[in-house]
């Protein structure tokens, strides 16, 4: 009974903390629709360059186009959650590092980790979400079938699985800037990091691909969700995936209460 | 203004070497064209993308590596934030003209970029057979794009910080800017693999002057013969961008209150 109400206590402030980024989202209406003409702008521009070495029927890493289609949609459902939910909210966090700011948050009834995670949604972002799920869609129909129940099951939850890991990454990250004064450009190195999640996993060799599974693991997060819809992988690989996410983000929560522990408030 | 300049430019490199795990994570950020290299190079094993081989993609790559770094601009993020919060007037104060200290700025992180760019440069040169780098006056040539690209950069960023004296806030024009760049600077792909109809289109947006061009100039795709009609173009581009960026400035001044905090 306690768990319950306390899940729906956490469920009413993200509802509010949802309600209130909405409303200033809304506030300057112009720029709401500029966002979402730059969020399709990059929707756009993510497709170009899959699009132009595929252009005389070229496969990918030995992936064909519609399979190709997929990991772009994929690519672009995670990167506008990456952009409209996770980042903004998580990497806001530097600045409340740097200024002192963080207290207010620590003092909070809340758990702040939660608390930070949820501060401030871009629904503009909304846009990659629907083209990426559009463009998933194109691929299939390009690709002449459409997958099963269970293809979409596990597809589904290994995109849930890259979002954990998306999320528990960004952790690690806002982590840096308890020890270190300037990690502004964070936002700048992950967006660039993670343009090359467009691409199959099996496009990449040696270390590189090494890096982006384990290390910083953006082609699971895009390419296994796609490998399950398509077909190419089944439930045992979504079960050690799973495993490997609960590592990876047991490993950022105690990252983040190390990092708590150490901070000093040392802003003004 | 030299002496100013200097004063600025040892204020610049000082700034850049105390914060060591900003210039990391600057340092890593810079290596994407390695990731894309990876790719390209994968990609290519069975048959040639366009005119690129596996050979072609690598010198592409890490040429794009050593022409970023080196002439890459980030004025509009500093200039937006000064504009926003007033601390512009603080510029205003100093007897230096502020366009020419952001422009010091971003010249004195150069050292350590070329630090980091030297020992790739050095590997360029070891591996490169004589026709996969300028030779002779071709280098005049390379010294002239580099030039104009490091412009073009500083003043598209300068154009977009400026604009912040009649929006709100410029980092919107910034995202849009980022979108086109990349897309069509050569910077995601190179401009040769693109069909030629696109092709044509983009061989004569500035961007082109921005990466794609120097980078073709220092790999030996650009004959010498070839070179100075797109170098003229490019410079083009540098006066208009600097017009403009002039006369932002002046009618900027006018209405620049000093508002934040």
């Amino acid at each position: 009974m306690t768990l319950v109400r306390r899940l729906s206590a956490y469920l009413r402030v993200l509802g509010v903390q949802v309600r209130a980024s909405v409303l200033l989202a809304m506030q300057y209406r112009l720029d709401f629709f500029f966002d979402g003409a730059i969020a399709l702008a990059w929707c756009f521009a993510a497709l170009v360059p899959p699009l132009v070495v595929m252009r005389n029927g070229r496969s990918l890493g030995g992936w064909s186009v519609g399979e190709c289609y997929v990991v772009l949609g994929v690519f672009l459902v995670v990167k506008s959650v990456l952009e409209g939910a996770v980042g903004p909210s998580l990497l806001s966090v530097v600045e409340k590092v740097r200024r002192g700011s963080l207290d207010l948050v620590l003092v909070k009834p809340k758990n702040a980790l939660f608390l930070v995670s949820t501060a401030r949604f871009y629904p503009a972002n909304a846009v990659g979400t629907v083209f990426g799920a559009a463009l998933i869609a194109i691929g299939f129909r390009t690709m002449g079938r459409w997958p099963g129940v269970g293809p979409v099951l596990v597809g589904f939850g290994l995109l849930l699985d890259g979002l954990v890991l998306l999320y528990a990454l960004l952790v690690f990250c806002v982590c840096a800037a308890f020890y270190a004064v300037r990690v502004d450009n964070l936002t700048f190195l992950l967006g660039a990091i993670f343009d090359a999640a467009r691409w199959p996993r099996s496009a990449f060799r040696g270390a590189v691909r090494f890096v982006f599974t384990f290390v910083l693991p953006i082609v699971v997060m895009t390419s296994l969700p796609a490998e399950a819809l398509v077909g190419r992988i089944g439930i045992r690989e979504w079960f050690v995936t799973t495993m490997g996410t609960g590592a990876f983000l047991a490993a950022a929560l105690f990252a983040w209460h190390r990092s708590v522990r150490a901070y000093t408030s040392a802003g003004g | 203004v030299l002496r100013q300049c200097g004063a600025l430019l040892r204020v610049g490199l000082a700034e850049s070497i105390a914060y060591r795990v900003e210039a990391l994570i600057w340092l890593l950020s810079t290596t994407m064209p390695f990731v894309k290299w990876s790719l390209f190079h994968t990609l290519a094993a069975d048959a040639p993308v366009g005119t690129y081989d596996q050979r072609a993609f690598t010198l592409y790559f890490v040429s794009a590596f050593l022409v970023r770094n080196t002439t890459g601009s980030w004025a509009a993020w500093q200039m937006n934030m000064d504009i926003r919060e007033g601390t512009l007037s603080v510029r205003l104060l100093r007897p230096v003209f502020p366009l020419l200290s952001y422009a010091t700025d971003n010249l004195a992180a150069l050292p350590i970029r070329g630090a980091v760019c030297l020992p790739v440069a050095a590997a360029f040169v070891w591996s490169t057979q004589s026709g996969e780098r300028p030779q002779g006056p071709a280098w005049v040539a390379l010294a002239f794009s580099l030039l104009c690209a490091w412009l073009l950069n500083l003043l598209a960023n300068m154009v977009i910080g400026l604009s912040a004296l009649f929006f709100e806030s410029t980092i919107k024009w910034m995202e849009l800017y980022t979108v086109a760049f990349s897309l069509s600077s050569g910077y995601f792909v190179p401009l040769d693999v693109f069909p030629p109809s696109v092709r044509a289109v983009l061989s004569h947006l500035p961007f082109r002057y921005q990466l794609g061009f120097p980078v073709d100039v220092l790999i030996g795709r650009v004959p010498m013969e070839a070179a100075w009609g797109p170098l003229a173009e490019g410079a083009a581009y540098v006066l208009l961008l600097g017009s403009v960026a002039a006369l932002l400035w002046t009618r900027g001044m006018r209405r620049f209150a000093a508002y934040g905090g």
